[in-house]
């Protein structure tokens, strides 16, 4: 029988399957950080219940940790007690965590694929949605309620009913200025964000081939913004290429019977999806987001949108409540949007290749007259690889602060966060109401564009930095 | 978990699409090592100002909605972040059922995991139950049979079975899936012998 990639993983950890489709799934592997596991912990310890296989799981404090200097610890007292909190309960469930000040620590997302604690073919959960993100790597990754985590902590497993299949084809090639990031956006755009829900969303086409694994992962983690229940790319050569040396990789005999497993990891040639879209690579262009949902999406060549024009009564309500909200008249040029702050930095945009691109656009170039910018790189390996490349001084120079590894204002848990009607070109993943801070004006875009917007502080095109 | 019984209730209604979990209850109340003491902050920006007064026109915060124990809602209910504290925020406040056309996945899951019971239902239906919201009257709601009763009326929704049975029997998943360890057990050694690097 012909099967899809995401049926194939599926088929691979059924543990046990009742008569009306409810699934024990395996869990290969589980990641843990502050915010969504205290309650799981207090659960098994409420019930005396153990961790089934601790070596499965990996825990790191992301969401509260300071970015500012360290040695003082953190200050704000319910952060702290959160991240002591993820410390006591891996000492005493037997869980390895990469601690605040471990140069390994960054966030969930970034450090698993990092260490090779990721892997082709597993199922990957973690109390956080952007779980999605691992899925560029050809694993079934998703993000689960803190019940959830409790389950797997206990179980190993998880129950859950089988998703539909859904492929979304990139054809074509990207033009020049376009990254990864426009491409996710406009398929949040063209979909919405509830146009995944139920669904496992695989990333297919030339243009997903042709991009790095990093640029994958960006597509990957906003298939949460699309409403999907994961997102999966088929690993490749450059997959496994990735993962070879990784510190938690597979090695020697076990490297060889892996990457056999790992080259049966994609769709059959000809197998249904119960949905199927096409999108051509040349229609995308560099995108920014102007409201409060990810699919408020618009080329940065084009105009605010005017809610008059809007057919749909539901739709014309929220978009005169995003455009209230973001401070925007219809009809304005996007790139009259004038920009307080510029953060680039998260799940979706914190890796070495982002910081990379970024800092090649920005060489020589200062952040403009009252724009306050900074980068967070994803985590501690990715900040010293920065360091070591000088990326980190093309950043300074310009005027970006360069600050310590979290998610920080991706969602505003730290000191991080915008003032009310602050504006902020974010290359993160939600421009929700209140998402970088109350009354923050959000603005997603891509590490490129981010860095455009930073030089002329105002939204502007990436392809016209000279 | 408490088991779900039958609720009778003046609806509160929230007539808005893609009500994201950062609405529900926003990051800084995400700090807490604890499951309760979150009903005060549900829809914190909605119901309290800059200045943490209460928004006096915000329905949540004036009586009967006070006391209400279903929410309806719109469309997409719950899009964004996995936060189970979603869920524990609307029941702390003492909201069991949530009525929507259609919810985001881990929500909807992480309310079973609650006692919460999400009713997916036709927008027209919701409609027709807003005026109960308006006319300050209550709705029941009867889990056994999936239906909903307003006024002389009462309409019937689908729910999965098993998610059924949970909600009305206050099922623990975790002490159901240890009654499955043998499963779990030679699932792992066939594991061992044919992914080794697992």
């Amino acid at each position: 029988m012909l099967k899809t990639l995401y049926d194939k993983i599926w088929d691979d950890h059924l543990v046990h399957q009742q008569a009306d489709g409810t699934t024990l799934l395996y869990v290969d592997r589980h990641l843990v950080h502050e915010v969504t596991s205290p309650q799981a912990f207090e659960g098994l310890r409420m019930h005396k219940r153990r961790v089934r296989r601790p070596e499965l799981t990996l825990a790191v404090p992301d969401h509260n940790v300071p970015t500012t200097d360290r040695s003082k610890g953190i200050l704000d007292n319910e952060s702290k007690i959160q991240v002591d909190t993820l410390r006591n309960n891996c000492k005493e469930f037997g869980i390895q965590l990469f601690d605040v000040n471990d140069k390994r620590q960054g966030i969930v997302h970034i450090i698993g694929p990092e260490q090779g604690f990721t892997q082709p073919g597993t199922v990957i959960v973690c109390g956080d949605s952007h779980t999605a993100t691992h899925g560029a790597f050809g694993s079934l990754a998703f993000g689960i309620g803190t019940s959830e985590v409790e389950h797997v902590l206990a179980t190993q497993t998880l129950i859950q009913k089988k998703s539909k299949n859904f492929r979304i084809n990139v054809n074509g090639e990207l033009p020049p200025g376009v990254t990864s990031k426009d491409v996710i956006l406009k398929i949040i755009g063209t979909i919405g964000t509830a146009g995944g829900t139920g669904s496992v969303i695989e990333f297919a086409g030339k243009v997903i081939r042709g991009l790095s694994v990093e640029q994958r992962m960006t597509i990957c983690n906003m298939t949460i913004e699309a409403g999907a229940r994961a997102g999966l790319i088929a690993p490749d050569e450059k997959t496994f290429e990735y993962f070879k040396g990784r510190p938690m990789s597979p090695k020697g005999e076990d490297w060889e019977k892996a990457l056999k497993h790992w080259k049966t990891l994609y769709s059959d040639e000809g197998c249904e999806f119960d949905n199927e879209i096409n999108l051509e690579g040349k229609d995308i262009e560099p995108l920014v987001t102007w409201g409060t949902s990810p699919q408020d999406v618009s080329p940065i060549t084009g105009k605010v949108p005017d809610p008059e024009e809007e057919k749909d009564e539901e739709r014309k309500t929220a978009m005169y409540r995003s455009l209230e909200y973001m401070g925007l008249e219809p009809n304005m040029k996007i790139s009259d949007i004038k920009v307080d702050k510029i953060f680039i930095g998260s799940c979706t945009n914190g890796r070495i290749e982002d910081l990379r691109l970024a800092s090649k656009l920005l060489k020589g170039k200062k952040v403009a007259k009252d724009v306050t910018a900074m980068v967070v790189p994803g985590s501690g390996l990715v900040k010293k690889q920065a360091e070591d490349e000088g990326i980190d001084k093309i950043f300074i120079d310009a005027g970006f602060q360069w600050r310590e590894p979290g998610c920080s204002m991706c969602l505003a848990m730290n000191d991080d966060k915008l003032k009310s009607k602050e504006r902020c070109a974010s290359t993160s993943n939600r421009n929700f109401e209140g998402r970088q801070g109350r009354g923050g004006r959000t603005h997603l875009v891509s590490p490129g564009m981010a860095v455009a917007a930073a030089i002329q502080g105002h939204l502007s095109d990436v392809r016209e930095i000279k | 978990m408490e088991k779900f019984k039958n609720l009778k209730s003046i609806p509160a209604y929230l007539p808005l699409t893609n009500v994201d979990t950062d609405m529900i209850i926003p990051k800084q109340f995400l700090k807490t090592i604890k499951r309760t003491g979150l009903g005060k902050s549900l829809f914190y920006e909605m119901r309290y100002d800059e200045d943490e007064k209460m928004i006096k026109d915000f329905m949540l915060n004036n009586q009967p909605y006070t006391n209400s124990k279903i929410l309806l809602a719109g469309k997409n209910f719950g899009c964004g972040s996995s936060r189970e504290h979603a869920p524990w925020a609307l029941l702390d406040f003492g909201i069991r059922c949530v009525i929507s056309p259609s919810y985001a996945d881990i929500f909807y899951n992480n309310c079973f995991n609650n006692g919460i019971l999400p009713i997916i239902i036709d927008e027209k239906i919701i409609q027709d139950l807003s005026e109960y919201f308006k006319r300050k009257e209550e709705i029941e709601i009867k889990l056994d049979s999936q239906t909903i009763i307003y006024g002389n009326k009462s309409v019937k929704f689908d729910l999965d079975p098993a998610k059924k049975k949970r909600l009305l029997e206050g099922l623990d998943d975790i002490g159901m899936t240890l009654g499955k360890t043998s499963n779990i057990d030679m699932f792992e050694s066939k594991l061992k012998y044919n992914k080794p690097w697992i």
